[in-house]
Protein backbone atom coordinates (compact mmCIF):
# COMPACT_ATOMS: atom_id res chain seq x y z
CA UNK A 1 0.00 0.00 0.00
CA UNK A 2 1.20 3.54 -1.42
CA UNK A 3 -0.30 6.68 0.67
CA UNK A 4 -2.98 8.10 -1.64
CA UNK A 5 -2.87 5.99 -4.45
CA UNK A 6 -6.75 5.17 -5.76
CA UNK A 7 -8.27 1.84 -5.59
CA UNK A 8 -10.21 0.51 -8.83
CA UNK A 9 -13.88 0.65 -8.66
CA UNK A 10 -14.43 -3.46 -8.08
CA UNK A 11 -11.61 -3.19 -5.32
CA UNK A 12 -13.34 0.02 -3.44
CA UNK A 13 -17.32 -2.19 -3.50
CA UNK A 14 -15.50 -5.54 -2.71
CA UNK A 15 -13.78 -3.56 0.26
CA UNK A 16 -16.80 -2.18 1.19
CA UNK A 17 -18.82 -5.54 1.32
CA UNK A 18 -16.41 -7.04 3.01
CA UNK A 19 -16.22 -5.25 6.41
CA UNK A 20 -19.48 -6.00 6.45
CA UNK A 21 -19.00 -9.82 5.82
CA UNK A 22 -16.45 -9.37 8.53
CA UNK A 23 -18.46 -7.77 11.24
CA UNK A 24 -21.58 -10.36 10.66
CA UNK A 25 -19.13 -12.96 10.86
CA UNK A 26 -17.70 -11.89 14.36
CA UNK A 27 -21.27 -11.74 15.59
CA UNK A 28 -22.20 -15.01 14.16
CA UNK A 29 -18.69 -16.20 16.40
CA UNK A 30 -19.59 -14.77 19.30
CA UNK A 31 -23.50 -15.41 19.43
CA UNK A 32 -23.54 -19.00 17.90
CA UNK A 33 -20.46 -19.70 19.19
CA UNK A 34 -21.92 -19.26 23.15
CA UNK A 35 -19.63 -16.75 24.06
CA UNK A 36 -22.20 -14.08 24.71
CA UNK A 37 -25.85 -15.01 26.56
CA UNK A 38 -28.18 -14.52 24.30
CA UNK A 39 -30.10 -12.02 26.53
CA UNK A 40 -27.65 -9.83 26.27
CA UNK A 41 -27.30 -10.28 22.29
CA UNK A 42 -29.48 -11.99 19.81
CA UNK A 43 -27.57 -13.64 17.16
CA UNK A 44 -28.15 -12.35 13.44
CA UNK A 45 -30.78 -15.06 12.62
CA UNK A 46 -33.03 -14.45 15.23
CA UNK A 47 -32.43 -10.64 14.65
CA UNK A 48 -34.19 -10.86 11.21
CA UNK A 49 -36.91 -13.23 12.60
CA UNK A 50 -37.65 -10.61 14.89
CA UNK A 51 -37.37 -7.56 12.58
CA UNK A 52 -39.54 -9.31 10.12
CA UNK A 53 -41.88 -10.11 13.17
CA UNK A 54 -41.67 -6.29 13.61
CA UNK A 55 -43.18 -5.58 9.91
CA UNK A 56 -45.60 -8.60 10.13
CA UNK A 57 -47.15 -8.35 13.01
CA UNK A 58 -46.57 -5.13 15.04
CA UNK A 59 -47.18 -3.13 12.46
CA UNK A 60 -43.30 -1.42 12.28
CA UNK A 61 -43.76 0.18 8.99
CA UNK A 62 -46.05 2.86 11.12
CA UNK A 63 -43.30 3.60 13.45
CA UNK A 64 -40.45 3.68 10.26
CA UNK A 65 -42.94 5.96 8.75
CA UNK A 66 -43.45 8.37 11.87
CA UNK A 67 -39.80 8.43 12.33
CA UNK A 68 -39.26 8.96 8.94
CA UNK A 69 -41.36 12.19 8.76
CA UNK A 70 -39.73 13.55 12.34
CA UNK A 71 -36.58 13.53 10.95
CA UNK A 72 -37.84 15.29 7.56
CA UNK A 73 -40.06 17.82 9.64
CA UNK A 74 -37.63 19.21 11.85
CA UNK A 75 -34.49 19.01 9.40
CA UNK A 76 -36.81 20.72 6.97
CA UNK A 77 -37.86 23.64 9.43
CA UNK A 78 -34.83 24.20 10.32
CA UNK A 79 -32.69 24.64 6.85
CA UNK A 80 -35.47 26.45 5.75
CA UNK A 81 -35.26 29.36 8.39
CA UNK A 82 -31.13 28.36 8.73
CA UNK A 83 -29.82 28.66 5.52
CA UNK A 84 -30.67 32.48 4.61
CA UNK A 85 -29.92 33.27 7.89
CA UNK A 86 -26.62 31.26 7.28
CA UNK A 87 -26.30 33.18 3.66
CA UNK A 88 -27.50 36.28 5.50
CA UNK A 89 -24.62 36.38 7.84
CA UNK A 90 -22.10 34.92 5.62
CA UNK A 91 -22.63 38.06 3.24
CA UNK A 92 -23.51 40.71 5.43
CA UNK A 93 -20.97 41.66 8.47
CA UNK A 94 -23.23 43.62 10.51
CA UNK A 95 -25.73 41.03 10.53
CA UNK A 96 -23.10 38.29 11.06
CA UNK A 97 -21.93 40.78 14.01
CA UNK A 98 -25.43 40.63 15.21
CA UNK A 99 -26.37 37.25 15.38
CA UNK A 100 -22.94 35.22 15.44
CA UNK A 101 -22.21 35.48 19.17
CA UNK A 102 -25.68 34.03 20.12
CA UNK A 103 -25.58 31.33 17.28
CA UNK A 104 -21.89 30.05 18.70
CA UNK A 105 -23.73 30.17 22.48
CA UNK A 106 -26.42 28.31 21.25
CA UNK A 107 -25.07 25.63 19.29
CA UNK A 108 -23.21 24.26 22.48
CA UNK A 109 -26.99 23.57 24.09
CA UNK A 110 -27.81 20.02 24.04
CA UNK A 111 -30.74 19.62 22.16
CA UNK A 112 -31.17 16.67 24.32
CA UNK A 113 -31.34 18.63 27.86
CA UNK A 114 -34.07 20.71 26.05
CA UNK A 115 -36.18 17.60 26.17
CA UNK A 116 -37.49 17.89 29.60
CA UNK A 117 -38.70 21.46 28.94
CA UNK A 118 -39.93 20.98 25.51
CA UNK A 119 -42.39 18.41 27.15
CA UNK A 120 -43.77 20.98 29.47
CA UNK A 121 -44.41 23.27 26.76
CA UNK A 122 -45.34 21.46 23.72
CA UNK A 123 -46.38 18.26 25.49
CA UNK A 124 -45.40 15.18 24.32
CA UNK A 125 -47.08 15.35 20.52
CA UNK A 126 -45.26 15.51 17.56
CA UNK A 127 -44.51 19.38 17.74
CA UNK A 128 -42.20 18.49 20.84
CA UNK A 129 -40.34 15.84 18.55
CA UNK A 130 -39.61 18.78 15.56
CA UNK A 131 -38.00 21.52 17.75
CA UNK A 132 -35.86 18.92 19.65
CA UNK A 133 -34.56 17.88 16.30
CA UNK A 134 -35.24 21.74 15.24
CA UNK A 135 -33.00 23.02 18.48
CA UNK A 136 -30.21 20.01 17.58
CA UNK A 137 -29.71 21.57 14.02
CA UNK A 138 -30.51 24.57 12.98
CA UNK A 139 -27.94 26.56 15.34
CA UNK A 140 -25.43 24.23 13.20
CA UNK A 141 -26.63 25.03 10.01
CA UNK A 142 -26.80 28.74 10.53
CA UNK A 143 -23.51 28.86 11.34
CA UNK A 144 -21.76 26.29 8.78
CA UNK A 145 -23.62 27.83 6.04
CA UNK A 146 -22.31 31.51 7.46
CA UNK A 147 -18.72 30.15 7.28
CA UNK A 148 -19.32 28.86 3.91
CA UNK A 149 -20.52 31.94 2.21
CA UNK A 150 -17.80 34.07 4.19
CA UNK A 151 -15.13 31.91 2.99
CA UNK A 152 -15.86 32.78 -0.91
CA UNK A 153 -12.44 33.56 -2.44
CA UNK A 154 -12.49 37.21 -2.22
CA UNK A 155 -11.12 37.47 -6.14
CA UNK A 156 -14.37 36.11 -7.63
CA UNK A 157 -15.93 38.71 -5.81
CA UNK A 158 -13.88 41.65 -7.20
CA UNK A 159 -13.99 40.36 -10.84
CA UNK A 160 -17.67 40.22 -10.17
CA UNK A 161 -17.59 43.71 -9.39
CA UNK A 162 -15.14 44.76 -12.21
CA UNK A 163 -17.83 43.32 -14.44
CA UNK A 164 -20.32 45.90 -13.53
CA UNK A 165 -22.21 43.40 -10.69
CA UNK A 166 -23.62 45.62 -7.57
CA UNK A 167 -24.53 43.91 -4.03
CA UNK A 168 -27.19 42.06 -4.99
CA UNK A 169 -25.83 40.79 -7.86
CA UNK A 170 -23.05 39.70 -5.81
CA UNK A 171 -25.03 37.67 -3.56
CA UNK A 172 -27.45 36.29 -6.01
CA UNK A 173 -24.61 35.27 -8.73
CA UNK A 174 -21.74 34.77 -6.81
CA UNK A 175 -21.62 33.68 -3.42
CA UNK A 176 -25.37 31.66 -3.63
CA UNK A 177 -23.88 29.50 -6.46
CA UNK A 178 -20.43 29.70 -5.32
CA UNK A 179 -21.22 27.82 -2.23
CA UNK A 180 -24.53 26.27 -2.51
CA UNK A 181 -22.40 22.53 -3.40
CA UNK A 182 -20.92 23.32 0.08
CA UNK A 183 -24.30 24.17 1.86
CA UNK A 184 -25.84 20.95 0.15
CA UNK A 185 -22.94 19.08 1.44
CA UNK A 186 -23.53 20.52 4.85
CA UNK A 187 -26.97 19.67 4.82
CA UNK A 188 -26.39 16.19 3.80
CA UNK A 189 -24.01 15.56 7.26
CA UNK A 190 -26.65 17.32 9.45
CA UNK A 191 -29.37 15.20 7.91
CA UNK A 192 -27.16 12.48 9.73
CA UNK A 193 -27.26 14.25 13.72
CA UNK A 194 -31.06 14.85 12.78
CA UNK A 195 -31.84 11.07 12.83
CA UNK A 196 -29.39 11.13 16.51
CA UNK A 197 -31.96 13.43 17.95
CA UNK A 198 -34.74 12.09 16.47
CA UNK A 199 -34.23 8.82 18.86
CA UNK A 200 -32.99 10.47 21.40
CA UNK A 201 -36.42 12.04 21.76
CA UNK A 202 -38.73 8.94 20.88
CA UNK A 203 -37.07 7.08 23.49
CA UNK A 204 -38.29 9.54 25.86
CA UNK A 205 -41.98 10.65 26.18
CA UNK A 206 -43.21 8.77 22.75
CA UNK A 207 -45.73 6.22 21.88
CA UNK A 208 -44.66 5.79 18.38
CA UNK A 209 -41.56 5.34 16.16
CA UNK A 210 -38.31 3.67 16.08
CA UNK A 211 -36.87 5.12 19.47
CA UNK A 212 -40.35 4.21 21.07
CA UNK A 213 -39.73 0.61 19.76
CA UNK A 214 -36.12 0.14 20.89
CA UNK A 215 -37.70 1.04 24.42
CA UNK A 216 -40.79 -1.16 24.49
CA UNK A 217 -38.15 -3.88 23.32
CA UNK A 218 -35.43 -3.10 26.45
CA UNK A 219 -38.12 -3.89 28.69
CA UNK A 220 -38.91 -7.33 27.18
CA UNK A 221 -34.97 -7.79 26.82
CA UNK A 222 -35.62 -8.55 23.12
CA UNK A 223 -32.11 -7.54 21.87
CA UNK A 224 -33.24 -8.74 18.23
CA UNK A 225 -35.77 -5.67 18.35
CA UNK A 226 -33.48 -3.60 19.51
CA UNK A 227 -30.81 -4.53 16.71
CA UNK A 228 -33.13 -4.69 14.38
CA UNK A 229 -34.10 -1.17 14.86
CA UNK A 230 -30.77 0.08 14.60
CA UNK A 231 -29.87 -1.48 11.80
CA UNK A 232 -32.89 0.15 10.33
CA UNK A 233 -31.93 3.51 11.24
CA UNK A 234 -28.40 2.77 9.64
CA UNK A 235 -30.14 1.49 6.29
CA UNK A 236 -32.27 4.87 5.93
CA UNK A 237 -29.31 7.03 6.63
CA UNK A 238 -27.68 5.14 4.09
CA UNK A 239 -29.98 5.42 1.72
CA UNK A 240 -30.82 9.23 2.43
CA UNK A 241 -26.69 9.86 2.53
CA UNK A 242 -26.80 8.27 -1.10
CA UNK A 243 -29.50 10.12 -2.17
CA UNK A 244 -28.38 13.25 -1.13
CA UNK A 245 -24.86 12.52 -2.92
CA UNK A 246 -26.36 11.65 -6.05
CA UNK A 247 -28.56 14.95 -6.42
CA UNK A 248 -25.76 17.05 -5.26
CA UNK A 249 -23.52 15.52 -8.05
CA UNK A 250 -26.82 15.94 -10.37
CA UNK A 251 -27.04 19.81 -9.38
CA UNK A 252 -23.53 20.76 -9.57
CA UNK A 253 -21.78 19.09 -12.31
CA UNK A 254 -19.15 21.87 -12.13
CA UNK A 255 -18.30 20.88 -8.52
CA UNK A 256 -15.29 18.18 -8.45
CA UNK A 257 -17.15 17.14 -4.89
CA UNK B 1 -12.34 59.97 -26.00
CA UNK B 2 -11.20 57.70 -22.86
CA UNK B 3 -8.57 59.49 -20.72
CA UNK B 4 -7.16 57.78 -17.51
CA UNK B 5 -5.80 60.41 -15.26
CA UNK B 6 -3.79 59.14 -11.86
CA UNK B 7 -3.71 62.63 -10.30
CA UNK B 8 -1.06 62.06 -7.19
CA UNK B 9 -2.15 58.61 -5.76
CA UNK B 10 -1.03 57.59 -2.90
CA UNK B 11 -1.78 54.52 -0.59
CA UNK B 12 -0.55 54.14 2.37
CA UNK B 13 -1.47 50.86 5.08
CA UNK B 14 -2.23 51.00 8.53
CA UNK B 15 0.26 49.70 10.37
CA UNK B 16 -0.52 46.22 12.18
CA UNK B 17 -1.33 45.99 15.93
CA UNK B 18 0.52 50.15 16.44
CA UNK B 19 2.81 48.93 13.76
CA UNK B 20 4.53 51.84 11.51
CA UNK B 21 1.93 52.73 8.80
CA UNK B 22 3.67 51.04 5.26
CA UNK B 23 3.62 53.65 2.56
CA UNK B 24 2.91 51.23 -0.67
CA UNK B 25 2.91 54.01 -3.21
CA UNK B 26 4.18 57.52 -2.96
CA UNK B 27 2.04 59.81 -4.63
CA UNK B 28 2.12 58.89 -8.08
CA UNK B 29 0.89 61.38 -11.12
CA UNK B 30 0.08 59.10 -14.68
CA UNK B 31 -1.80 59.87 -17.43
CA UNK B 32 -3.16 57.08 -19.92
CA UNK B 33 -4.56 58.65 -23.35
CA UNK B 34 -7.04 57.11 -25.44
CA UNK B 35 -6.11 53.56 -27.03
CA UNK B 36 -2.41 53.37 -25.34
CA UNK B 37 -1.21 50.39 -24.29
CA UNK B 38 0.53 50.94 -21.29
CA UNK B 39 2.60 48.61 -19.48
CA UNK B 40 3.67 49.16 -15.01
CA UNK B 41 6.65 47.80 -14.80
CA UNK B 42 8.33 46.59 -11.84
CA UNK B 43 9.41 44.30 -8.63
CA UNK B 44 7.70 42.42 -6.40
CA UNK B 45 6.32 44.94 -3.85
CA UNK B 46 6.67 48.42 -5.58
CA UNK B 47 2.54 48.88 -5.40
CA UNK B 48 1.97 47.99 -8.98
CA UNK B 49 -0.97 46.39 -8.27
CA UNK B 50 -2.28 47.89 -5.53
CA UNK B 51 -2.18 50.96 -8.05
CA UNK B 52 -4.12 48.92 -10.55
CA UNK B 53 -7.00 47.82 -7.81
CA UNK B 54 -7.26 51.60 -7.34
CA UNK B 55 -7.68 52.21 -10.53
CA UNK B 56 -10.19 49.32 -10.59
CA UNK B 57 -11.85 50.91 -7.44
CA UNK B 58 -11.26 48.07 -5.32
CA UNK B 59 -9.04 49.71 -3.43
CA UNK B 60 -9.66 53.53 -2.31
CA UNK B 61 -6.44 56.13 -2.76
CA UNK B 62 -4.89 57.40 0.88
CA UNK B 63 -4.10 60.44 -1.16
CA UNK B 64 -4.86 62.13 -4.71
CA UNK B 65 -7.66 60.95 -7.29
CA UNK B 66 -8.15 58.54 -10.29
CA UNK B 67 -10.19 60.21 -13.23
CA UNK B 68 -11.53 58.08 -16.33
CA UNK B 69 -13.07 60.91 -18.79
CA UNK B 70 -12.81 63.40 -16.24
CA UNK B 71 -15.24 61.20 -14.03
CA UNK B 72 -13.45 60.37 -10.66
CA UNK B 73 -13.69 56.46 -9.59
CA UNK B 74 -15.01 55.66 -6.32
CA UNK B 75 -15.88 52.44 -7.11
CA UNK B 76 -15.69 49.48 -9.39
CA UNK B 77 -17.30 49.44 -12.36
CA UNK B 78 -17.84 47.71 -15.59
CA UNK B 79 -16.54 50.89 -17.61
CA UNK B 80 -12.90 49.57 -16.43
CA UNK B 81 -12.74 45.55 -17.05
CA UNK B 82 -10.09 43.63 -15.19
CA UNK B 83 -8.04 40.53 -15.84
CA UNK B 84 -6.51 39.43 -12.50
CA UNK B 85 -3.52 37.27 -11.91
CA UNK B 86 -5.27 34.50 -9.96
CA UNK B 87 -7.86 32.63 -12.04
CA UNK B 88 -11.47 34.25 -11.41
CA UNK B 89 -14.04 32.36 -13.41
CA UNK B 90 -16.68 31.32 -12.32
CA UNK B 91 -16.57 28.06 -11.65
CA UNK B 92 -20.24 27.32 -11.83
CA UNK B 93 -20.21 29.06 -15.35
CA UNK B 94 -19.91 27.61 -18.72
CA UNK B 95 -17.57 29.69 -20.78
CA UNK B 96 -20.36 31.04 -22.35
CA UNK B 97 -22.22 32.02 -19.38
CA UNK B 98 -18.79 33.19 -17.78
CA UNK B 99 -18.36 35.90 -20.61
CA UNK B 100 -21.96 36.83 -20.69
CA UNK B 101 -21.96 37.46 -16.91
CA UNK B 102 -20.93 41.19 -17.28
CA UNK B 103 -23.34 41.52 -19.79
CA UNK B 104 -25.91 40.20 -17.68
CA UNK B 105 -25.40 42.34 -14.66
CA UNK B 106 -25.58 45.42 -17.12
CA UNK B 107 -28.91 44.43 -18.55
CA UNK B 108 -27.99 43.31 -22.14
CA UNK B 109 -30.82 41.83 -23.71
CA UNK B 110 -30.24 37.71 -24.24
CA UNK B 111 -30.07 37.37 -27.95
CA UNK B 112 -27.40 40.69 -28.07
CA UNK B 113 -25.57 38.33 -25.19
CA UNK B 114 -25.08 35.53 -26.97
CA UNK B 115 -24.09 37.41 -30.15
CA UNK B 116 -21.29 39.31 -28.13
CA UNK B 117 -20.37 35.88 -26.32
CA UNK B 118 -19.68 34.51 -29.49
CA UNK B 119 -18.10 37.25 -31.16
CA UNK B 120 -15.60 37.30 -28.22
CA UNK B 121 -15.31 33.69 -27.62
CA UNK B 122 -14.27 33.67 -31.44
CA UNK B 123 -11.55 36.48 -31.01
CA UNK B 124 -9.75 34.63 -28.23
CA UNK B 125 -9.88 31.63 -29.89
CA UNK B 126 -12.25 29.27 -28.10
CA UNK B 127 -14.67 28.51 -30.64
CA UNK B 128 -15.73 24.97 -29.58
CA UNK B 129 -15.57 25.10 -25.78
CA UNK B 130 -18.54 27.79 -25.34
CA UNK B 131 -20.27 24.61 -22.65
CA UNK B 132 -16.67 23.42 -21.10
CA UNK B 133 -16.43 24.51 -17.49
CA UNK B 134 -13.56 26.38 -16.39
CA UNK B 135 -11.93 23.32 -14.68
CA UNK B 136 -11.81 21.58 -17.68
CA UNK B 137 -9.75 24.17 -19.25
CA UNK B 138 -5.90 24.61 -19.17
CA UNK B 139 -4.19 27.79 -17.56
CA UNK B 140 -3.81 30.28 -21.19
CA UNK B 141 -7.75 29.13 -21.97
CA UNK B 142 -9.00 30.27 -19.06
CA UNK B 143 -7.09 33.34 -18.96
CA UNK B 144 -8.31 34.03 -22.77
CA UNK B 145 -11.88 33.05 -21.50
CA UNK B 146 -11.31 36.09 -18.76
CA UNK B 147 -10.06 38.58 -21.30
CA UNK B 148 -12.88 37.88 -23.26
CA UNK B 149 -15.50 38.29 -20.38
CA UNK B 150 -13.71 41.65 -19.36
CA UNK B 151 -13.86 43.04 -23.28
CA UNK B 152 -17.46 41.88 -23.82
CA UNK B 153 -18.28 44.35 -21.61
CA UNK B 154 -16.37 47.25 -23.98
CA UNK B 155 -14.88 48.64 -21.20
CA UNK B 156 -13.44 51.92 -21.85
CA UNK B 157 -9.82 50.66 -20.11
CA UNK B 158 -8.53 47.18 -19.68
CA UNK B 159 -6.97 46.28 -16.43
CA UNK B 160 -4.49 43.51 -16.80
CA UNK B 161 -2.63 42.60 -13.51
CA UNK B 162 0.25 39.95 -14.44
CA UNK B 163 -2.34 37.74 -16.02
CA UNK B 164 0.15 35.32 -17.33
CA UNK B 165 2.25 35.21 -14.43
CA UNK B 166 1.06 31.63 -13.57
CA UNK B 167 1.61 30.46 -17.50
CA UNK B 168 4.26 28.61 -18.47
CA UNK B 169 6.98 30.38 -20.59
CA UNK B 170 5.44 29.20 -23.63
CA UNK B 171 2.28 30.02 -23.20
CA UNK B 172 2.87 33.20 -21.85
CA UNK B 173 4.27 33.74 -25.22
CA UNK B 174 1.11 33.33 -27.43
CA UNK B 175 -1.13 34.75 -25.02
CA UNK B 176 1.36 37.97 -25.13
CA UNK B 177 0.70 37.83 -28.97
CA UNK B 178 -2.82 37.43 -28.67
CA UNK B 179 -3.73 40.48 -26.70
CA UNK B 180 -1.66 42.89 -29.10
CA UNK B 181 -3.13 41.26 -31.77
CA UNK B 182 -6.43 41.89 -29.70
CA UNK B 183 -5.71 45.46 -28.78
CA UNK B 184 -4.07 46.22 -32.65
CA UNK B 185 -8.03 45.66 -33.76
CA UNK B 186 -9.89 46.51 -31.17
CA UNK B 187 -7.89 49.66 -30.29
CA UNK B 188 -8.92 49.93 -26.84
CA UNK B 189 -6.95 51.51 -23.93
CA UNK B 190 -5.13 49.12 -21.86
CA UNK B 191 -2.89 49.34 -18.43
CA UNK B 192 -1.02 45.90 -17.96
CA UNK B 193 0.91 45.51 -15.15
CA UNK B 194 3.25 43.25 -14.95
CA UNK B 195 7.62 42.00 -13.61
CA UNK B 196 8.97 40.35 -16.74
CA UNK B 197 10.41 42.91 -18.50
CA UNK B 198 10.21 41.25 -22.39
CA UNK B 199 6.65 41.09 -21.65
CA UNK B 200 6.54 44.93 -20.81
CA UNK B 201 7.99 45.98 -23.85
CA UNK B 202 6.57 43.60 -26.43
CA UNK B 203 2.83 44.43 -25.74
CA UNK B 204 3.46 48.34 -25.03
CA UNK B 205 3.74 51.75 -26.60
CA UNK B 206 4.79 52.93 -23.40
CA UNK B 207 6.82 51.47 -20.40
CA UNK B 208 6.37 53.07 -17.14
CA UNK B 209 8.82 51.87 -14.76
CA UNK B 210 8.33 51.28 -10.84
CA UNK B 211 10.78 51.70 -7.88
CA UNK B 212 10.81 49.54 -5.36
CA UNK B 213 9.09 50.17 -1.74
CA UNK B 214 7.95 52.51 -1.73
CA UNK B 215 6.09 52.91 -4.97
CA UNK B 216 6.49 55.93 -6.97
CA UNK B 217 7.06 56.03 -11.28
CA UNK B 218 11.03 56.00 -11.87
CA UNK B 219 10.88 56.48 -15.67
CA UNK B 220 8.53 56.89 -18.60
CA UNK B 221 9.77 55.02 -21.63
CA UNK B 222 8.13 54.94 -25.02
CA UNK B 223 8.37 51.60 -27.23
CA UNK B 224 9.18 53.17 -31.07
CA UNK B 225 8.61 49.61 -32.46
CA UNK B 226 5.95 49.42 -35.23
CA UNK B 227 2.83 47.82 -35.31
CA UNK B 228 1.43 45.01 -36.27
CA UNK B 229 4.64 43.41 -33.76
CA UNK B 230 5.55 39.68 -35.25
CA UNK B 231 7.21 37.73 -31.49
CA UNK B 232 10.45 37.90 -34.06
CA UNK B 233 11.00 41.73 -32.75
CA UNK B 234 11.97 40.50 -29.97
CA UNK B 235 15.32 39.10 -31.53
CA UNK B 236 15.53 42.62 -32.73
CA UNK B 237 18.71 45.26 -31.78
CA UNK B 238 15.88 47.82 -31.15
CA UNK B 239 14.38 45.40 -28.43
CA UNK B 240 17.78 44.60 -27.30
CA UNK B 241 18.55 47.96 -26.69
CA UNK B 242 15.62 48.78 -24.99
CA UNK B 243 15.73 45.69 -22.72
CA UNK B 244 18.96 46.69 -21.71
CA UNK B 245 17.64 49.41 -20.12
CA UNK B 246 15.10 48.48 -18.73
CA UNK B 247 16.60 45.57 -16.89
CA UNK B 248 19.25 48.39 -15.40
CA UNK B 249 16.82 50.17 -14.56
CA UNK B 250 14.90 46.94 -12.54
CA UNK B 251 17.73 45.27 -11.17
CA UNK B 252 18.76 48.62 -9.50
CA UNK B 253 15.25 48.30 -7.61
CA UNK B 254 15.12 44.61 -7.16
CA UNK B 255 18.72 45.10 -4.91
CA UNK B 256 16.97 47.55 -3.33
CA UNK B 257 14.69 45.22 -2.22
CA UNK B 258 16.99 42.13 -1.94
CA UNK B 259 19.68 44.11 -0.12
CA UNK B 260 22.88 45.01 -1.65
CA UNK B 261 24.94 41.79 -0.10
CA UNK B 262 24.09 40.08 -3.86
CA UNK B 263 25.50 43.35 -5.31
CA UNK B 264 28.87 43.17 -3.89
CA UNK B 265 28.66 39.15 -3.87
Amino acid sequence: MKPLVPVSRARKVALGVGFFVVFVAAWSFATFGGFVSRTFLADPVTMLREGYALFAQYGFAKDVGITVWRVLGGFVIAAILGVPLGIAMGAFKPIEAFFEPFVSFARYLPASAFIPLLILWAGIGEAQKLLVIFIGVFFQIVLMVAVIVGSTRRELVEAAYTLGAGPRGIVQRVLLPNAAPQIAETLRLVLGWAWTYVIVAELIGASSGIGHMITDSQALLNTGQIIFGIIMIGLIGLVSDFAFKGANQKLFPWSLA
Amino acid sequence: MSELVVDGVGRTFAGVRGGAPTVALTPIALEVADNDFITILGPSGCGKSTLLRIVAGLDRPTVGRVLLDGVEVSEPGADRGMVFQSYTLFPWLTVEQNVRFGLNETGVPAVEQARMARHWIHKVGLDGFERHYPRMLSGGMQQRTAIARALANRPKILLLDEPFGALDHQTRGLMQELLLALWENEKTTVLFVTHDIEEAIFMAGRVVVMSARPGRVKADVAVPLAHPRHYTVKTTPAFSDLKARLTEEIRAEALKVEGAGIATA
